[in-house]
C-alpha cells in the first residue's frame, strides 16, 4: 500500500487546483480519477467566462494546461482508479478502488464532482454509445450529415447545441418549458442558427432502435400528447447529480447527495475536505472550483501542521 | 510502442478479423479522443497477457469511418469482439482492463 501525505479523488478543475497548491507546499500527492483527468470540463467545446482567456479556450485544451502544471510539480496520477470506499485507520485515512488496489494518506480531499443525470426512459441505457450521448464534442463528429436532439434548455444543452451543428444536418432542442434557461447569448445564437429547431414544453419518453438509435417518443407535458420522432443521436443536458455514492453513511450530505463542509471546506470528518461540484456550494463553475480547490489544500496544509506538530 | 496490437485496415479487415482463427478484439479510437489515450498500454497489455485467446486489433475511426459506421461505432473508445468478422459483443468507454474483459466475456 502506497503512502501519501494528502490523497485527492477527482481530476476536473477543483481535484487538479488542490493538486497543485498541496505538491507546491512539498507534500506527497496522489490524485486518483475514475476515467482520466479533465472532469466535465473536458467535455465542452468553449469556454468563454474563464478569466485570461479573452478569445475561449475549449475545455479539452485548458485542462491539459492544469493537469501538465499539476505533473510539473510532481503530483503522482492514478488513473480508471473508481473509488469504492473510504475508511479511517486512526487519523489515516485508506481510500480503495473497486479492482482491489488502495492508497493510505493522512490527508483526503474529494473533488468528486457531478455526473450528468440520465433521462431514466426506456432504451437510454440500451443505446447509450449507439446514438444516446452525453458528451457532444466526444461524439459529435459520428454525426456527420445526420438528425439529431439535444435535450435540455440550460447553458450545457444550448452550447452542445450550437457545437453539433457543425456535423448534424439539423439539431432540435426539447426543452420542458417554453423558455430557455441559458445564457442569453447563448440563446441569441442558437434563435438565430438555422439548423436548430425548438420542441417546446416536451420531454422524451422513449429512446428507440434496433441496433442502432431510430426514433424517439416526444411528450407535450401541455397536452399529454405523444410522437414518434425519426432521427440518430440524442444528446442529454438535463442537469446533474454529484458523485458521492460511496460516501454515504461516512460523512454528511445535504438531501440532494452534495458534501457538507465548514468554510475552510473541511467535512464533517477531520483531515477529510472537499471543493469544487460535489460541494454544496451556490454555483458549479471553473472558475469557483478552482477556487475551491486551493481553498482545500490549503486546509488539508494546516491540518498536516497540526497534526505533526502533535506528534514532536 | 511494441507492435503487439495490430493496425486494422479496410485492406486487411478480411485477412486480420474475418479469417483470424481467434476472436478478434478491436478498439475503435482516434487521436483526438483522451479516453482512448489511456486505453492504448491497456491493449498492448491484454495482446501480451491473453493473446493465445484473442487477437487485440485497434481500427482508427478517423481514417476507416465506413468500417465504424458499418459497426455502429457512435462514441469512442468502443471495444468490438468479432468472431470471423461478426460482431459478438460490444463495450464503450474507457475502463480497466479486468473490467474490459469481463464485460467481453473474454475472462
Amino acid at each position: 500500500m502506497e503512502n501519501y501525505d494528502i490523497t485527492i479523488i477527482g481530476g476536473g478543475p477543483a481535484g487538479l487546483t488542490s493538486a497543485i497548491y498541496a505538491t507546491r507546499s512539498l507534500r506527497k500527492v496522489a490524485l486518483v480519477e475514475k476515467g482520466v483527468p479533465g472532469g466535465q470540463i473536458a467535455t465542452t467545446d468553449l469556454i468563454e467566462n474563464y478569466p485570461g482567456f479573452p478569445e475561449g479556450i475549449s475545455g479539452p485544451e485548458l485542462m491539459q494546461r492544469f493537469e501538465e502544471q499539476a505533473k510539473k510539480f510532481g503530483t503522482d496520477f492514478l488513473n480508471l482508479f473508481n473509488v469504492s470506499e473510504i475508511s479511517l485507520e486512526d487519523n489515516m485515512k485508506i481510500v480503495r478502488s473497486t479492482d482491489g488496489r488502495s492508497i493510505i494518506s493522512k490527508a483526503v480531499i474529494i473533488a468528486t464532482g457531478q455526473n450528468p443525470r440520465k433521462l431514466g426512459v426506456p432504451g437510454e441505457s440500451e443505446f447509450t454509445g449507439r446514438g444516446v450521448s452525453y458528451c457532444a464534442t466526444c461524439d459529435g463528429a459520428f454525426f456527420k450529415g445526420k438528425k439529431v436532439a439535444v435535450v435540455g434548455g440550460g447553458n450545457s444543452a444550448i452550447q452542445e447545441a450550437l457545437y453539433l451543428t457543425r456535423f448534424a444536418d439539423s439539431v432540435t432542442v426539447i426543452h420542458r418549458r417554453d423558455q430557455l434557461r441559458a445564457d442569453r447569448i447563448l440563446q441569441e445564437r442558437a434563435f438565430k442558427n438555422e439548423k436548430i429547431q425548438f420542441l417546446w414544453n416536451s420531454v422524451v419518453s422513449e429512446i428507440r432502435g434496433d441496433q442502432l438509435l431510430r426514433s424517439i417518443v416526444v411528450k407535450n407535458v401541455q397536452t399529454g400528447e405523444q410522437k414518434e420522432v425519426e432521427l440518430h443521436g440524442v444528446f442529454i443536458y438535463i442537469g446533474y447529480e454529484p458523485n458521492t455514492d460511496f460516501l454515504k453513511g461516512f460523512l454528511e450530505l445535504d438531501e440532494n447527495g452534495y458534501i457538507i463542509t465548514d468554510e475552510k471546506l473541511q467535512t464533517s470528518i477531520p483531515g477529510v475536505f472537499a471543493c469544487g461540484d460535489v460541494r454544496k456550494n451556490a454555483l458549479k463553475q471553473v472558475s469557483v472550483a478552482v477556487g475551491e480547490g486551493a481553498v482545500a489544500a490549503m486546509s488539508a496544509e494546516q491540518y498536516l501542521d497540526e497534526l505533526e506538530n502533535k506528534n514532536i | 510502442m511494441a507492435g503487439n496490437v495490430v493496425e486494422i485496415t479496410s485492406s486487411n479487415w478480411d485477412s486480420e478479423v474475418v479469417n483470424s482463427d481467434k476472436p478478434v478484439l478491436i478498439d475503435f479510437w482516434a487521436s483526438w479522443c483522451s479516453p482512448c489515450r489511456i486505453m492504448a498500454p491497456i491493449m498492448e497489455e491484454i495482446a501480451i497477457k491473453y493473446g493465445d485467446k484473442v487477437k487485440v486489433g485497434k481500427l482508427n475511426v478517423d481514417e476507416y469511418p465506413e468500417i465504424a459506421s458499418q459497426f455502429g461505432v457512435m462514441s469512442i473508445p468502443t471495444f468490438i469482439l468479432f468472431e470471423k468478422g461478426i460482431p459478438k459483443k460490444f463495450t464503450v468507454g474507457a475502463k480497466s482492463m479486468e473490467t474490459l474483459l469481463t464485460e467481453l466475456g473474454i475472462i
